[in-house]
């Protein structure tokens, strides 16, 4: 009798996790539906002008679309450099010393709280951005100075945020390439760099690809870093404009927002998980393969 | 000239390793950075009274201590929610599934939990919990949220954890006679506690971090608990909530402070984590 209903309590254990994803999937489409039907699917998602309370509402979020996924790619860019070498550094290179030393300040930075990272990026990102706006658009009066809150600056916190995600995955898959392929190559007259970049990267490509997709669900997902630091006015991702992202668009209007403008605000987050989804899925096909390939 | 003595240089292979070093030493210096610019920040403003006061303004004090208590809440609340579903999941996963295909697509539930950003959760927290459930902004809709955001981590350590006991105790133990769940909950939970344990203290980082969930689900409440039990009803704002705020009131010397007890909270559960790793799992399982 126990053991039957042990057995009964735990198949319901593993099975809220899919009830849980059922119920968010539905619930974001019925909160992010009604909007799309009121406003109209294009008017939404391929306007470029936002203004909620004004007299005749428009509510197009192509900019804001634009900027998380240009924003997005940009973050990608420059931290995965950064992070496949610091990988390779973790796991070719150093010492058991540096190891440690490297790897729980990594630990420190993926701890961090995002706010803490929209702190750090007001008082030492945006002024030191600020200041190479000034020095570009000295001579503009046409440009709207946004104090160093703006794309570049936001794109800077992401880039930072999804460093531990892209170096920890990496370094784990740099590791599991099996030993003998590193004395194989060595033996063969390879150096040790020739042996990293030409024989250990290939080979431990599928693990990177995966760290660079989770970095994009990561830099997708990110609010609460980049809330104060992006400037928070829809315009196109130009380095130097005030953006808003599909996150803080949400957070920075959500708790005033009533009627069909809340609604539009939840077909925001429709979209958003959407792009999650869709990152997701890219995710385990990746995974499947792997192991297919093994 | 290329011989064991005069060895070629390659130059690409000296660029490729000062990039090597350069990155991980840009890491490293934009971590320490970030801990000393706390510490610039926070110290000269640091006093007993931030942490032992509330925000009152009959009282005239602004201190956190109610921020610090509905954090202890917070993370309580959603433990005791989440744990038991975690590692009961994680128990049927490892010890009773037989058809692949359904673990399968659990796995992929779970996958898909984890990748869903902390706004999304607090949508849906502040929707369904909020408005349907009826719970409002309270300390229980932002446990039930954080819930499914940290199930999966307790889930997938959990099951890790149990995996890793040798197949020879579950034989040992159905040997002399132990039932199923007997064996469970006697041989191989106790087995698998450090394993499990590490889980929940990833849990609690993620717990201590978040803000965005909490900010749809628990709210920017800052009064001190009236009574044990209500307060889990009450709106209640955790430590980041708080610093959000005073963030967004350019209050930067009280953010910074929250900032520093945040960042020794977070290397706490770092050194906790590992030191439960060393002392109970010495050769790797």
């Amino acid at each position: 009798m126990i053991e039957k209903g042990a057995a009964a309590i735990f198949v319901g254990c593993a099975l809220l996790s899919i009830i849980a994803v059922v119920a968010i999937t539905a619930y974001m489409i019925i909160a992010g539906t009604p909007a799309l039907k009121q406003v109209g699917i294009t008017d939404i998602l391929f306007g470029t002008i936002w203004s909620p309370s004004s007299a005749n509402p428009q509510f197009g979020i192509l900019y804001v679309i634009l900027t998380s996924i240009i924003g997005t790619a940009l973050a990608v860019l420059l931290g995965v450099p950064v992070g496949l070498l610091s990988a390779v550094f973790l796991s070719e290179i150093a010492s058991e010393k540096w190891r440690k030393i490297l790897k729980s300040a990594v630990e420190l930075l993926a701890g961090i709280p995002s706010v803490i990272y929209g702190l750090l990026g007001i008082i030492l990102i945006c002024p030191a951005v600020y200041q190479i706006e000034l020095a570009i658009y000295k001579n503009d009066p046409t440009h709207q100075f946004t104090g160093g809150a703006n794309f570049i600056s936001a794109v800077l916190v992401l880039t930072l945020m999804i460093l531990p995600t892209l170096i920890n995955i990496t370094e784990t898959s740099l590791k599991s390439v099996p030993m003998h392929y590193r004395t194989s190559s060595l033996a063969l007259g390879a150096t040790k760099i020739q042996t990293i970049f030409k024989v250990v990267i290939p080979t431990a490509k599928k693990g990177i690809m995966s760290a660079v997709v989770l970095g994009v669900g990561r830099a997708i997902g990110e609010t609460m870093a980049i809330l104060s630091v992006a400037g928070n006015s829809i315009n196109l991702p130009l380095p130097f404009a005030s953006v808003r992202f599909l996150t803080t668009a949400i957070a920075s209007e959500m708790s005033y927002s009533e009627g069909l403008h809340r609604q539009v605000l939840f077909t925001i987050g429709l979209v958003l998980f959407v792009f999650i989804m869709i990152v997701n899925l890219v995710l385990s096909h990746m995974m499947k393969q792997g192991e297919n390939n093994e | 000239m290329n011989s064991l003595y005069n060895k070629k240089v390659r130059y690409r292979d000296e660029v490729l390793k000062a990039l090597i070093y350069l990155s991980s030493l840009l890491v490293f210096a934009l971590v320490l950075m970030m801990i000393v610019f706390i510490l610039v920040k926070a110290l000269p403003y640091l006093n007993l009274a931030f942490f032992t006061t509330a925000k009152s303004t009959l009282k005239g004090t602004d201190g956190i201590l109610s921020n610090m208590i509905n954090t202890i809440y917070v993370i309580v609340v959603t433990l005791l929610i989440a744990c038991p579903i975690g590692i009961g999941g994680a128990i049927y996963l490892s010890e009773y599934a037989k058809n692949q295909k359904f673990v399968e697509i659990i796995s992929f539930a779970l996958e898909v939990l984890s990748g869903i950003p902390s706004i999304i959760y607090g949508l849906f927290g502040m929707i369904f919990f909020g408005e349907k459930l009826g719970l409002g902004y309270s300390i229980l809709n932002g446990s039930l949220t954080l819930s499914l955001m940290i199930l999966p981590i307790l889930t997938r350590n959990a099951q890790l954890a149990l995996s890793n006991v040798p197949q020879s105790y579950r034989e040992a133990a159905r040997g002399i006679g132990a039932q199923k769940w007997y064996m469970i909950r006697t041989v191989l939970l106790p087995s698998a506690i450090p394993g499990i344990l590490t889980g929940i203290i990833l849990a609690m980082g993620r717990i201590v971090a978040e803000s965005a969930v909490l900010i749809f689900t628990a709210g920017a409440g800052y009064f001190m608990p009236s009574s044990i039990l209500g307060h889990i009803l009450k709106s209640g704002g955790t430590l980041t909530v708080r610093l959000y705020f005073e963030m967004n009131n350019a209050n930067y010397s009280a953010a910074f402070m929250i900032a520093l007890l945040l960042v020794v909270v977070v290397l706490g559960m770092n050194a906790l984590a590992k030191w439960i790793a060393r002392r109970f799992d010495v050769n790797g399982g």
